[in-house]
């Protein structure tokens, strides 16, 4: 038994190499794809088209984009601190790629006779990691803010510091009322108890959009989006950088975006769980590979709302002034929060007797 | 003060009722607007492939034209760079040789016309001061160009293609405005 422990067999570690692999591919070409669809959804509400020159219907924008950020010349401004102003860009990409590895994609699939969870890491306090990664999120802010020597970058790194603590203690509360529901941090059996009985946003639809509106201020989404307010600060704590270390940080960001959709699909929503369809039954008659592949599609058609929602939010509402942003946070959410959590307690304890 | 018109609206100063404190509906009757902006049929008109229909009175780019023959018509009299109000005409005049005669319509004929596009302000008048029907203002617009030099049109790139030669351009470049030719 003890070395079960141990037995990570070759067949294991290229499995999960593979899952990673394709995780981070997935990844990354849907935050290519969001930039697209960001500019698409703006000029569809502004009554535009949107990009619709490079390719059909603008497709190969994102690689035009990608492609000029390549080749634009690369800036280290003279002042700055060159070891943090490399690492700032860094750190935000890979806290952004972090989250994605607790995450449940779809049920087991069977490939070469070996059933293999489609989740790089079921580890049992998922939630806590996801908490532990997203607040390592603002070092990338700090660190890039801090190391550009420039008052208004040092400015928009404070505000995206103090925003993210503030909305994190609310979002951490949040969650509070929903694992006393779950009763598990673990986000597979999170998603494998809301296939079996009701979505939790059914018992927790308070606590969703306390989750919610926190996940805008944590993705630096707009009405949130202080510490790159183009209008106050120039461009934020992005205002040194050029090329491709402004692309990570462009590209974290929606990153961030996705894998917070991803978190309230799989919270929420009943993650790969599809509505109105008994998965149990449709795996013993699809087999599991086809279910799998249904599951996962169920996920991402319920992760590409969030992701519109994301943006229809952002076209919509105007930016906070920071006053209103702090007093929504400490005098709003947390209240609101914190009641929510009374709440819960009080009706799990009245239902356990 | 007294309103000049009844449409003015006096700005609502009361204090929000709680349920516009709180804030989400509100924020949901907004996101309704920019859904519904978002499956309007769009305005926009996707300029190459597509062209905006200009009126029947649009007044575009100058045409010199030539008459059914094939020679140009303009007689150099100077009469549209007098009606200019721009100032922007400018032509020298030449006699018509001998064997020139299946070039020129008249005896005098001009050696040089030039059009600054960036003076002109496309208001017509040469077209109604020409007795010889040798300028009328066609339904394109001058296109951009990098240098100001550039936008000084020489009597090449105003000439209308020869009806004889070029029969299918010069239709083209007649259009449905031209006066009989």
């Amino acid at each position: 038994m003890q070395f079960c422990l141990l037995a990570i067999t070759k067949a294991f570690l290229i499995e999960k190499a593979v899952l990673i692999t394709i995780v981070i591919a997935v990844s990354l070409v849907i935050a290519m794809y969001s930039t697209w669809a960001e500019r698409k959804v703006a000029g569809f509400i502004q009554d535009r088209l949107g990009p619709n020159r490079a390719g059909w219907g603008g497709l190969l924008q994102p690689l035009a984009d990608g492609m000029k950020l390549f080749m634009k010349e690369e800036i280290i401004p003279n002042a700055s601190n060159k070891f943090l102003f490399i690492l700032g860009p860094g750190v935000a990409m890979l806290t952004a790629m972090m989250t994605s590895a607790v995450i449940p994609w779809g049920n087991k699939i069977e490939v070469f006779g070996r059933s293999i969870d489609l989740q790089i890491a079921d580890i049992n306090i998922g939630i806590l990691y996801i908490f532990g990664v997203v607040s390592m999120g603002v070092y990338g802010i700090m660190i890039g803010g801090w190391a550009s020597n420039n008052k208004f970058s040092l400015l928009a790194a404070l505000r995206g510091a103090s925003q993210m603590i503030s909305y994190e203690l609310a979002m951490g509360m949040s969650i509070i009322a929903l694992l006393m529901v779950t009763g598990s941090l673990s986000l597979k059996t999170i998603v494998e108890q809301q296939s079996a009985g009701w979505w939790n946003f059914f018992y927790q639809p308070l606590g969703f959009l306390i989750f919610m509106v926190c996940a805008f201020a944590e993705c630096n989404r707009t009405p949130f989006d202080l510490p790159e307010a183009e209008s106050e600060l120039n461009f934020g704590y992005h205002q040194e950088y050029s090329s491709m270390k402004l692309g990570f940080y462009l590209f974290a960001e929606y990153i961030n975006m996705f894998i917070s959709s991803t978190l309230m699909a799989t919270l929420y929503f009943g993650g790969y769980d599809i509505p109105f369809v008994n998965d149990a039954n449709l795996l013993s008659s699809l087999g599991p590979n086809l279910t799998a592949t249904l599951q996962a599609l169920a996920l991402f058609a319920k992760i590409f709302f969030f992701i519109f929602f994301f943006m229809w939010v952002r076209w919509t509402v105007p930016r906070f002034r920071y006053d209103q942003l702090m007093n929504l946070g400490w005098r709003g959410m947390i209240p609101l929060a914190l009641a929510n959590m009374v709440i819960t307690a009080a009706f799990m304890l009245w239902r356990h007797g | 003060m007294e309103a000049l018109t009844n449409r003015s609206k006096a700005v609502d100063r009361r204090p929000m009722s709680v349920w516009e404190k709180a804030y989400l509906p509100e924020i949901a009757k907004g996101m309704g607007v920019t859904l519904k902006h978002f499956f309007k049929k769009k305005p926009t008109i996707s300029f190459p492939e597509e062209t905006r229909p200009f009126s029947p009175v649009f007044r575009g780019l100058q045409v010199l034209n030539r008459d059914e023959k094939g020679r140009e018509r303009c007689t150099a009299c100077g009469l549209c760079a007098v009606a200019c109000p721009a100032e922007a005409i400018t032509m020298e005049a030449a006699e018509r040789k001998q064997e020139e005669q299946h070039l020129y319509r008249e005896e005098k004929y001009a050696a040089r016309y030039e059009i600054n596009m960036l003076r002109c302000i496309f208001c017509g008048l040469c077209e109604e001061a020409c007795p010889k029907d040798a300028i009328y203002l066609s339904e394109t617009f001058t296109p951009a160009n990098y240098k100001r030099e550039s936008f000084i049109y020489s009597k090449q790139d105003l000439l209308i293609p020869d009806p004889v030669t070029e029969p299918e351009l010069y239709k083209k470049a007649l259009g449905d405005r031209a006066k009989k030719s």
